[in-house]
């Protein structure tokens, strides 16, 4: 059983990995900040996995805290890409 | 119990497959974001249910479960808002785009 | 009124958080509840009333199986499109006016007009959608903002307006 989990664990480190191929490739800037934002939501998936793999119950806790940092620095990326300032 | 678990996150890691798939092959930036936003979100759900059927009510699990709506909307606010700084930042839609009703109205 | 719900609503988030229930969690969670109160729930909740009308909530889980449903969908759609070798889409930006009022309908449709199959909400302009649509089958207004809208609209009138 926990050899499949360690299998599914790697499968999703390497879906990280074709995020940051785009992140290199991108050919536009928006680009870049899609595949940084789908990046994050992925390491949330990754901190659960490693969860249950290890039986420690705190990395759930990283994994709600990436899910608001992520959120924050997405949204300023946004406001950014529309050319507004940081206070409208 | 544990079973069942194995087979929801299996589920959640093959709809994360779906979306990166997608982000590596569509032609445009908006179908990208559409294809990778919807899967990869689906799929994190799926895998953190996957973490509260394992655990159980514990603590970890009850966290698991309230990770869930936090994940779905910040993901669904984030990708509007990344949508309409792409448009006002100005990239063009792809070849196959049949019609825009927006370029009159965001002016 | 609205200062209560938000500070009920704040302390039970923390305690779910915390999952401890003794004399000095709560003393902590109530402090940062207020803290929290005092600083943000002038912007949140118009109407307080609306959460203790229990057909509310009956209309509510109705919208919750019809939503996950759509969901799961709109996930076997776009896996669909996106290995298929020829990849068909057909993209392009619709405009659909809703009949909605309250700025928390709008939201919580523009939200579920995001996750169902192979649409995504690009602005809200007083009561016109712009949405971009990975694949457009009709050329008609009345056609597609029915495709769209689907139920939703009638389910979220029921409950959030």
């Amino acid at each position: 059983m926990n050899t499949w989990l360690e299998i599914l664990l790697y499968v999703q480190i390497a879906l990280s990995g074709v995020c940051l191929y785009r992140i290199i490739r991108g050919p536009t800037i928006p680009d870049r900040m899609v595949a940084i934002d789908i990046f994050g939501i992925l390491v949330v998936g990754v901190c659960a996995i490693i969860s249950i793999l290890t039986g420690k119950k705190f990395i759930v806790d990283i994994g709600i805290a990436w899910i608001i940092l992520s959120f924050i620095g997405t949204l300023t990326l946004a406001k950014y890409l529309s050319g507004k300032k940081l206070n409208e | 119990m544990t079973m069942v678990a194995m087979i929801i996150i299996s589920i959640g890691v093959l709809f994360n497959f779906f979306g990166c798939i997608g982000l590596i092959r569509l032609p445009d930036v908006y179908n990208r974001l559409q294809a990778a936003t919807k899967c990869v979100t689906l799929g994190c759900c799926s895998i953190l249910l996957g973490v509260f059927i394992h655990f159980g009510f514990t603590d970890a699990g009850i966290k698991g479960l309230i990770a869930i709506p936090l994940l779905f909307f910040s993901a669904t606010v984030a990708a509007h808002a990344l949508i309409r700084g792409t448009y006002h930042f100005g990239v063009k839609m792809s070849d196959k785009s049949v019609k825009d009703d927006y370029k009159s109205a965001s002016k | 009124m609205r200062y209560v719900a938000f500070f009920i609503l704040g302390l039970v988030f923390w305690l779910l958080l915390t999952f401890k229930l003794t004399v000095a969690n709560l003393i902590a969670g109530a402090v940062a509840s207020l803290l929290c109160t005092l600083i943000f729930a002038r912007y949140y909740f118009t109407g307080v009333v609306k959460f203790i009308q229990p057909q509310r909530w009956f209309w509510f889980l109705v919208y919750l199986v019809r939503f996950i449903f759509s969901c799961i969908k709109a996930n076997l759609d776009v896996a669909y499109r996106v290995l298929h070798p020829k990849m068909p889409i057909r993209p392009g930006i619709v405009k659909v006016k809703t009949s909605l009022k309250s700025d928390f309908a709008k939201t919580l449709l523009a939200n579920s007009i995001t996750m169902t199959p192979g649409t995504l909400t690009v602005d809200i302009i007083d009561d016109c959608f712009y949405i971009h649509w990975i694949y457009i089958r009709s050329e008609d207004p009345e056609v597609y903002t029915k495709m769209i809208m689907g139920a939703f609209e009638k389910y979220i009138k029921k409950f959030a307006e």
